[in-house]
């Protein structure tokens, strides 16, 4: 697994005030559980995503611990006020030094 | 006199079959799964420190039957308005079944607007699933779901 991979944000660019808005987080992952073995009956070191983490305006907004329990490629859907218009920051952070980050601009009338 | 000894023996017949299912359901019923039970409850304790957990508030939603252990959709939700005052702050999943009962933790904040997270996760085999959700004033609240895996994930080789 590289340092760092693609990722991907799904959210509304504009909401009003207040509103409700959903947000997608997905982050190109291999998941590694550490409970899997090689034909040769090797077990394979887990190297997992540990930690996402969404900013909204550099105030946390979400905080998710990933354990090996979470799929390859994992995704995660969760909900959030519409406050003010700015930027929203995605962070995942991994094993082996993984790092990831992707952000989203929305529009707050 | 031949007659009733035809239906006893026939009742005796129909009996046998009833204890050999009997039988054959004990032995499938997966008995490993007590001992994995008991993982599950250590990392629930660790999570509420021993505190009282009550039944209701969180909804926890995984297909009754799932064909691959690998990808499984998984939705929880919390009943609660999510204001500055009532909140909820923690929800943990935790899979009776599983090498690592813990799944996932995910923080939340009023600014959430709602407690509902989708995720996909895996599960190593047919068993029940707890969401433990912990709101601000400190008390624990619990749903869980069953499910069946047909092909179980974490196991396979390479």
């Amino acid at each position: 697994m590289s340092k760092t991979s693609r990722t991907s944000i799904t959210m509304p660019a504009q909401a009003k005030k207040g509103a409700i808005i959903e947000i997608r987080a997905i982050a190109q992952h291999d998941m590694e559980s550490g409970f899997r073995y090689t034909e040769g009956g090797k077990s394979i070191p887990r190297e997992i995503i540990r930690v996402f983490t969404c900013s909204y305006n550099n105030t946390e907004i979400f905080k998710a611990d990933f354990y090996p329990g979470i799929g390859a490629n994992p995704l995660i859907i969760f909900t959030t006020i519409a406050t003010e218009s700015g930027m929203l920051e995605f962070k995942w952070v991994g094993d082996d030094g993984y790092e990831a980050n992707n952000q989203a601009r929305i529009t707050v009338t | 006199m031949n007659l009733s000894k035809k239906i006893n023996r026939r009742q005796w017949l129909r009996c046998l079959q009833q204890i050999s299912i009997l039988a054959v359901g004990a032995c499938l019923s997966p008995l490993t799964v007590f001992a994995k039970k008991e993982e599950a409850d250590s990392a629930i304790k660790e999570i509420t420190g021993g505190a009282v957990i009550k039944d209701g508030r969180v909804t926890l939603v995984i297909p009754p039957l799932v064909e691959n252990g690998n990808l499984v959709v998984l939705n929880v939700r919390v009943d609660s308005p999510m204001t500055e005052n009532d909140y909820v702050k923690v929800i943990h999943v935790i899979a009776e079944g599983n090498p690592l009962p813990n799944i996932f933790a995910a923080y939340l904040t009023p600014r959430s607007g709602t407690a509902n997270i989708t995720t996909r996760v895996r599960l190593a085999d047919s068993q029940r699933v707890w969401a433990i959700a912990q709101m601000n004033d400190g008390s624990f609240w619990q749903g869980y779901a069953e499910t069946l895996v047909t092909l179980s994930a974490c196991t396979e080789m390479v």
